[in-house]
């Protein structure tokens, strides 16, 4: 694992993309700094990280479209598949190099608020539970990121994949907000959600079986719960939609409280896709 | 060292390798030859856990490649097709990396990459970027990578393709120096090159082993026959007659060109010396001179067409009926194929 970081780290360093990702996050931590923090002369460093999470649609995919992509196109997988080495640690690998990437700009713009506070009184712990929380927002989305490269062969397939992932991903909840909050039309909209988690069971697996005994039993639930308490499904998909937009949760951080079960969930959501990651290289090994 | 069962790779309904099974002894240079898309990169890569089989196994070492890859992977050294360079990586950084991910200790990891550039001969360009390099270099640096590690068993697939005569010469040597140390697995569909190379031959085709022998052995087992090719300064008929006049010999061809006649003549006698002594008496002896006589062992090369070109046509025949059958134009197309499937199964 530690050639592999070692290696990819080396690779961005010669690359302009990791420049090009730590120059944006810097230029936009630098403006906000500069109209909050300086401008208006507010002492809440939390509000630069909290204003700059959209960065991560552009950012993301930049940073991630190549990691796996690259590797397939240039043949140069097979020399991975070769290796002595799991794919696990592969994957792992190659996400902490992106990973460290990342970290450097947070880095310096950790420093931002001690320099503030010379010149006043800058609440730190909100400051530094914000921009954790701003990495492991960013963590999670390198996760997507990096599963996406590993669908495809081509970057810029990649990047726009990624890019529309991140963009359903920060809408998400004022996209269903537009859906009629009514216990009925949530409960359609869930059981069509039902059919297509278990079309995507059958794609994976080819076992009509297995997926239409999922659907049967998703669809089993998804009936007994609304017959037995319908008002359970009043704005379901609203409550679902926050509940999954990574940048919905990260609100929670800039307005002052630590919260721990997003950074668990964040870090779930890193487990996952980089377990899915693997999967899909090691699939491709199958094929 | 190397023990391929029963293995099988299905692509769809398509089978790149079918029930292929043969052993690598420890020591020996071995050579997969086989028409392109017989199934040899396939093999190699399921060989090397690159790829999984459908069906049956491999042992490396006694290690199996799905069960226990890392100790597997680590007896191996593997040249895919195309080598997996970086191209924004030198070959020095590029040798650097693979010999840590092989978990070559640091010790002696800088001898063995001084080592393997030094056989390679790719001192000169470890200071290049690898997209700068030249085919065959890149070539070399593929070969370099898959000697970190010191492993026992070297996999090169197709490692002289897109090199110029004087690298495929430098190249063979190469291999050759290699084998005294290791074993050597290469694949090519370009025989002269296995020969030249090879002690054991693997004749592969259509994802089936054909025949896996020295290459003298599958010579002489395929020449059974001796075949004399003779040019006379005489017409064709004369030529027939004079021919005829000895014993047991059979003519395969006679080309008449310029009031010269070309003869191959065939036999199954054994006493070679004695049937050209016999041929130059009745030619001399009706005064017709022999321009030329030379004797032609059947070489590699038609052991090879033999043996790949037979299946060939019967599976082109196959194939082509069941296109038909699939996608019949018309009912009554399909009618006037499937008597001729029934005959054929019959």
């Amino acid at each position: 694992m530690k050639a592999i970081y070692k290696h990819e780290l080396k690779g961005y360093s010669t690359n302009i993309t990791a420049y090009v990702f730590g120059v944006f996050i810097l230029l936009f931590a630098g403006i906000y700094t500069m109209v909050y923090n300086l401008g208006h002369q507010v002492v809440n460093f939390e509000f630069v990280p909290g204003s700059m999470p959209y960065i991560f649609l552009v950012g993301v995919p930049i940073l991630t479209m190549r990691v796996m992509a690259e590797e397939r196109k240039q043949k140069t997988d097979q020399l991975l598949y070769s290796l002595p080495i799991s794919m696990n640690k592969i994957v792992w690998g190659k996400y902490l190099a992106m990973l460290t990437v990342f970290a450097i700009p947070l880095l310096i713009i950790c420093v931002y608020p001690l320099i503030l506070r010379t010149y006043g009184n800058v609440p730190l712990t909100t400051a530094y539970s914000t921009m954790l929380g701003f990495f492991f927002l960013g963590a999670a989305l390198i996760a997507i990121g990096m599963f996406i490269s590993s669908l495809t062969e081509s970057q810029p397939v990649a990047a726009g994949l990624c890019f529309i992932v991140m963009l359903v991903n920060y809408y998400i909840s004022s996209l269903l907000s537009f859906v009629s909050t009514t216990a009925r039309t949530n409960m359609i909209v869930v059981t069509f959600l039902a059919a297509a988690i278990a079309y995507l069971i059958y794609t994976m697996t080819q076992s009509s079986t297995v997926s239409l005994a999922c659907a049967v039993a998703m669809e089993a639930v998804i009936c007994f719960t609304f017959l037995r308490n319908s008002a359970s499904y009043e704005g379901l998909l609203t409550k679902i939609g926050s509940h999954i937009s990574l940048f919905d949760r990260f609100e929670n951080f800039y307005q002052g409280s630590f919260d721990l079960t997003t950074l668990v969930f964040y870090i779930s959501i890193i487990a996952v896709f980089l377990f899915l990651c693997v999967q899909s290289m090691e699939k491709r090994r199958w094929s | 060292m190397i023990e391929v069962r029963n293995l099988t790779k299905l692509y769809g309904d398509h089978a790149a390798v079918s029930d292929l099974s043969f052993t690598i002894e420890k020591g020996q240079i071995y050579g997969f030859l086989g028409p392109n898309g017989a199934g040899k990169s396939t093999t190699m890569n399921i060989m090397t856990g690159c790829l999984a089989a459908t069906s049956g196994e491999v042992k490396i070492g006694g290690y199996d490649i799905v069960e226990e890859p890392q100790k597997a992977k680590k007896l191996i050294g593997y040249l895919p097709e195309l080598p997996p360079l970086y191209p924004d990586q030198t070959p020095k950084e590029y040798l650097e990396f693979v010999a840590e991910a092989k978990g070559v200790p640091r010790s002696k990891a800088k001898e063995q990459i001084a080592h393997a550039m030094q056989v390679t001969q790719i001192d000169d360009v470890q200071n290049r970027l690898c997209k700068n390099l030249s085919k065959g270099y890149r070539q070399r640096v593929g070969i370099a990578q898959a000697l970190l590690g010191d492993p026992e068993v070297i996999i090169l697939d197709e490692p002289t393709v897109g090199l110029d005569p004087k690298q495929i010469i430098e190249i063979r040597d190469l291999i050759r120096e290699l084998g005294k140390e290791h074993t050597v697995i290469l694949s090519s569909h370009i025989l002269s090159e296995v020969q030249a190379v090879c002690e054991t031959i693997l004749i592969i085709n259509k994802g089936k082993l054909v025949a896996c022998d020295t290459a003298e052995n599958l010579e002489n087992f395929f020449s059974g026959r001796f075949e004399l090719k003779l040019t006379a300064d005489c017409g064709k008929d004369k030529a027939l007659e004079l021919v005829s006049a000895v014993e047991g010999l059979s003519v395969d061809d006679a080309d008449e060109n310029d009031g010269k006649t070309v003869l191959t003549v065939t036999t199954q006698r054994e006493d070679t010396d004695q049937i050209c002594r016999e041929l130059f008496f009745s030619f001399s002896g009706a005064q017709t001179p022999i321009l030329s006589m030379s004797a032609a062992k059947a070489s590699l090369e038609d052991v090879f067409m033999k043996l790949t070109q037979g299946e060939d046509e019967d599976a082109a025949e196959q194939e082509s009926a069941e296109e038909a059958q699939d996608q019949p134009v018309s009912a009554e197309d399909a009618q006037v194929i499937a008597p001729e499937e029934y005959k054929e199964e019959a």
